[in-house]
């Protein structure tokens, strides 16, 4: 069984005028412990399939089987603790509480799993000294560099060791030097056993996939473009 | 995400924007305050009035005579109207199991005069149970005996100021002859200082037996009959008892007015509740306009941190968690500005007394709670609208907000 499973997946949104097709019948697989990329050209619908993955969005039509559950009949509330115990997201700028010491940033999925302070601070701590970042762990986000704050992301991501973790150009905002690094956090991931959907529009980036779709014209086609 | 984490986060935002927390809860603070001072107020005014009644005795009814107080209608001519007279008062007092005593009680003015000195005063001419009903104490000397009152002899209690203007604080005054009208007058007691009561000096007065007052004022007609009646249950059953009584006594004629005291005391409450009531509806209007303040302020929290609530959706918060949350921060807010509230009235109840002494306070404790209910309620209400809009947001467009 994949650990991902897309079918006939379809998205458009409806403009008061028209309506925008964005994904036409994406059909695709992952399996756990797959590291892979999707590519493909500005406003191709990289993102919109990513939120549609990390049950942020839902289809308009299609399937999408997560561990074998479809969840097209799951409510809101049943998605949110999906998102909460399955997926660990990684976003382009960061997304951090401005207001909250990096720990607490960390530990913040932690919060919606009904886990004590006690037990999350701990757990925070100990995520944030696997990123080598436990001197910074009272320090918010305006106080770190770039680079810092997307490990503060990936450490929130993978605290509540999710199933899959989706990074929507987790390099985008970062120089080379940093980005690299945050890459070799991916691979780290991956060796780990890790499953990891990255989207990207850069070939360096791609390459540290074991695995490209591309997304073109609403459909996927497997290799680079 | 329990209360208590709902509560966490929310008073981790209000701590990020203190003073804006601060000038937001400002109008609850004063809408509080005022709702639980003017209670206290209106509180303090009614034991102020129910102490100095209750100084003058309990269950005690007055008859005076003539019927004017309720009718409001003109007597034409005295003739018409029975006076009441000492065997009313003797008849009252035999004859109704529900009086204790009935003290008939004359009142004029007199100069009174020792060696010297003299002075223009009450005189007040009294059964010997007056000082009892009326909670009178005497501080030297002793009470009219029956035999006083019967032989109408020439005897005397002194009041405080009196006494103090005629012989000067050191002397005794018992044994002393005095001069009242063209008669002589022996001092047998001195009262208690009992200080003014509704306005009155009791100190400023000289008792005599009612007998000798009516010779002294040349009078059969008494000022009124004061009663005391057994418990506060017999009352009806005492003015039952006096009506038939005396109506009976003058022919028919219903020439008399019985006043209670505990009504006067009643209705006076009465008014009071309303008062305090209007004012402190007043003062809840001002909660109202902070609970306004709040929700306006909580608009503004909500579209400022479209990205946090975006940010939450995405780690797993529910529609439920965000609500909670944003609810949390406003009845945080509007609870923080009752219990400051309640802390101002407090001291404000406490310190008012001494700066503006007319106004005596009185803490409610039942006003502190409804405030404080009153306050949950406003943050509840003025709360739900902006925690309903931000956990209605869809997190795709909020993490995308800029
Ligand atoms: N809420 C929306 N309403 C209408 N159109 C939308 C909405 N959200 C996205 N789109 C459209 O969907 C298309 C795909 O957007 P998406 O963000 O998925 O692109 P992308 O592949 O991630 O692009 P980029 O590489 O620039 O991030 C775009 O053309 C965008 O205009
Ligand atoms: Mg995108």
């Amino acid at each position: 069984m994949a650990l991902i499973e897309l079918h006939e997946v379809c998205k458009s949104y409806f403009l008061p005028t028209y309506r925008v097709d964005v994904l036409r019948g994406i059909e695709f697989q992952v399996q756990e412990g797959e590291f892979v990329a999707i590519m493909g050209p500005s406003g191709s619908g990289k993102s919109t399939l990513l939120n549609i993955v990390g049950c942020l969005d839902r289809p308009t039509r299609g399937r999408y089987l997560l561990q074998g559950q479809d969840m097209g009949g799951k409510s809101d509330a049943e998605l949110a603790q999906v998102r909460n115990q399955e997926i660990g997201f990684v976003f382009q700028s960061f997304n951090l509480l401005p207001r909250y010491p990096a720990w607490k940033n960390v530990e913040l999925p932690l919060v919606y799993s009904g886990l004590s302070p006690a037990e999350r601070k701990r757990r925070a701590l100990q995520m944030l000294e696997r990123f080598g970042l436990l001197d910074r762990a009272t320090h918010t986000p305006a106080e770190l560099s770039g680079g810092e704050q997307q490990r503060v992301a990936i450490a929130r991501a993978l605290i509540n060791n999710p199933a899959i973790v989706l990074a929507d150009e987790p390099t985008g905002n970062l120089d080379s030097r940093s980005g690299a690094e945050v890459l070799d956090i991916f691979q780290g991931l991956h060796r780990q056993g890790v499953t990891i959907l990255l989207v990207t529009h850069e070939m360096e980036v791609a390459r540290r996939a074991q695995r490209v779709i591309t997304i073109r014209d609403g459909v996927c086609q497997d290799g680079c473009y | 995400m329990d209360v208590i984490e709902a509560l966490r986060a929310s008073s981790d935002a209000l701590r990020a924007n203190r003073l804006r927390a601060f000038l937001t809860i400002l109008g609850v603070v004063i809408g509080v305050a005022a709702v639980i001072l003017l209670v206290s107020i209106g509180e303090g005014a009614r034991q102020y009035i129910r102490q100095q009644f209750g100084q003058l005795g309990s269950n005690i009814l007055v008859v005076v005579p003539g019927r004017t107080a309720k009718e409001g209608g003109m007597h034409m001519g005295t003739s018409a109207v029975r006076k009441l007279t000492m065997e009313d008062a003797r008849l009252i007092e035999r004859r109704s199991r529900a009086v204790l005593h009935a003290v008939p009680i004359i009142v004029g003015t007199s100069w009174i005069r020792f060696g010297n000195r003299s002075r223009d005063t009450y005189i007040v001419g009294v059964g010997a149970r007056y000082f009892k009903v009326r909670n009178l104490k005497i501080a030297v000397g002793r009470n009219f005996s029956q035999d006083d009152i019967e032989g109408s002899r020439r005897v005397c209690v002194l009041g405080r100021t009196v006494k103090r203007e005629l012989m000067g604080e050191a002397t005794s005054p018992l044994g002393a002859l005095v001069t009242i009208g063209d008669a002589k007058y022996r001092v047998v007691g001195e009262m208690a200082p009992k200080g003014v009561t509704l306005g009155f000096d009791i100190d400023d007065v000289v008792f005599i037996p009612v007998t000798a007052a009516q010779e002294l004022f040349d009078t059969d007609w008494l000022f009124n009959i004061t009663v005391k009646v057994a418990s506060e249950a017999q009352i009806p059953q005492a003015k039952e008892d006096i009506r038939r009584l005396l109506t009976r006594r003058h022919a028919g004629k219903e020439d008399f007015t019985i006043l209670s005291q505990d009504e006067v005391v009643a209705v006076m409450g009465k008014i009071l509740n309303i008062m305090t009531a209007v004012l402190a509806g007043i003062a809840a209007i001002s909660l109202v306009v902070g609970g306004i303040g709040i929700m306006n302020i909580m608009l503004v929290s909500v579209s400022e941190r479209t990205r946090e609530i975006g940010i939450r959706k995405a780690v797993g918060a529910t529609n439920r968690d965000i609500l909670l949350q944003f609810l949390a921060e406003s009845v945080l807010l509007s609870l923080t500005g009752g219990l400051f509230g309640v802390l101002l009235a407090a001291a404000l109840a406490f310190a008012l007394p001494a700066f503006v002494p007319f106004l005596p306070t009185h803490l409610v404790w039942w006003s502190v709670i409804v405030a404080f209910l009153f306050c949950l309620a406003v943050g509840i209400f003025f709360g739900v609208y902006p925690a309903r809009k931000a956990a209605s947001y869809d997190p795709i467009v909020a993490l995308r907000y800029e």
